[in-house]
């Protein structure tokens, strides 16, 4: 295949160039500029070279945000991805089973972010709330206000819920599209359900697996509004994960020199990640230990 | 249009150039002579584009890591970086 036979194609691309300058290139040098300077306003600004870098990348607050940010984000995809699979494998493939449990599935994804953070308030309130007084009711204390154990277990809990289920539906989806022919095969082959999962369903899931980590992997390490309703960073600096204190350095304290210059070390760790994420599972399954596509 | 609200300044223009130029330059190149993906030191099969981004992302990281751990002049890791870059487009 020659891929360079008609370029004329490439101007169909144009509309959406000029819409992601517009809403991500200008932005984002726009940040790379305030980033070097001092700006107390319009018009008003010191160029101030890398000293925001410096401050930012020695500053140990924010080393311990990025920790718990890192812990966050591990925990979200070791819980999410394998539950989101058995979950998948677990729903029925026909009948009225399906729409069913696609549209319960489907709900956490449809409340808005700052809603859940409130749902989730009043859902552990330890006095009031079904989960906390329940909890507190079996004789084990809990309190997310006040303890930062219990915060954490709380925010993972409220995150599995929210957000399991797009892993479910995009395994599910990747379940769906395998064609009948290979089970018949391991039906023949006498093949047990493990290695009918182990060599049928989870290569054939691969690509919408790499999406769902790649997501999952993005949003909880950008996670704000859930935990920021629904602990506000707390108790203490418990639950501060990075976008939390950004906003804090931004907005509270009206540092954008530091914010933008901390946006942009943001920016590159979850390109790297994504990006070795990408690479990680391309090459998963493909009996090239190294590489290879 | 007053471009003031984007706060430009010399250095950060000159550095928005010299990517861009490397993307123009990279779009000719590959319209003249496409690229081929090959495995070098790298343990992926990679194409020109994806040395240029695997070379831009390690400068990058770099030059933080310059800024974070030591004290010394900045140029010497944009010097490091350029070295990273050419050993990663020739033998990447």
């Amino acid at each position: 295949m020659d891929k360079w036979q008609d370029n004329r194609a490439w101007f169909m691309v144009l509309p959406v160039f000029a819409i992601v300058a517009i809403s991500a290139i200008i932005p984002l040098m726009t940040v790379v500029n305030y980033s070097v300077q001092d700006i107390f306003g319009p018009g008003q600004r010191v160029f101030v070279g890398t000293e925001w870098f410096k401050e930012v990348l020695t500053n140990s607050r924010l080393h311990d945000a990025f920790i718990r940010q890192l812990i966050f984000s591990t925990l979200v995809l070791v819980i999410e991805i394998p539950l989101g699979v058995l979950v998948a494998l677990a729903l029925p493939k026909r009948g009225w089973g399906v729409p069913v449990s696609l549209v319960l599935l489907a709900l956490p994804l449809l409340i808005p972010w700052n809603v859940i953070g409130t749902i989730w308030i009043i859902f552990t309130r330890p006095d009031i709330g079904l989960f906390g007084a329940a909890i507190n009711g079996l004789g084990i204390s809990f309190d997310h206000t006040a303890n930062p154990l219990d915060a954490w277990v709380t925010v993972m809990l409220m995150e599995v819920w929210h957000w399991t289920p797009l892993v479910v539906l995009l395994a599910y989806a990747g379940l769906r599209a395998i064609p009948e022919a290979y089970f018949q095969a391991a039906r023949i082959d006498g093949a047990s359900a493990w290695a009918t999962f182990r060599y049928i369903q989870l290569p054939k899931m691969r690509g919408v697996l790499t999406i769902a980590v790649l997501l999952r992997f993005m949003d909880s390490f950008l996670i704000y509004a859930e935990p920021f309703v629904l602990t506000g960073g707390g108790p203490g600096n418990a639950t501060t994960f990075l976008s939390i204190h950004l906003v804090k350095m931004a907005v509270g304290q009206f540092d954008l020199g530091p914010a933008a210059a901390f946006s942009l070390i943001y920016f590159l760790i979850v390109l790297l990640f994504s990006w070795l994420f990408y690479q990680a599972l391309q090459n998963v399954g493909t009996g090239d230990k190294g590489g290879g596509r | 249009m007053t471009l003031e609200w984007m706060a430009w300044t010399t250095p950060t223009a000159i550095f928005f150039v010299c990517i861009a130029l490397m993307l123009v330059g990279m779009t000719v190149w590959q319209v003249a002579m496409p690229s081929i993906e090959r495995r070098g030191f790298l343990p992926i099969d990679t194409t020109r584009g994806d040395r240029l981004f695997i070379g831009l992302l390690g400068s990058a990281y770099i030059h933080l890591a310059w800024i974070g751990l030591t004290d010394l002049n900045l140029w010497i890791a944009t010097g490091l970086s350029a070295v990273w870059m050419l050993v990663t487009m020739r033998w990447g």
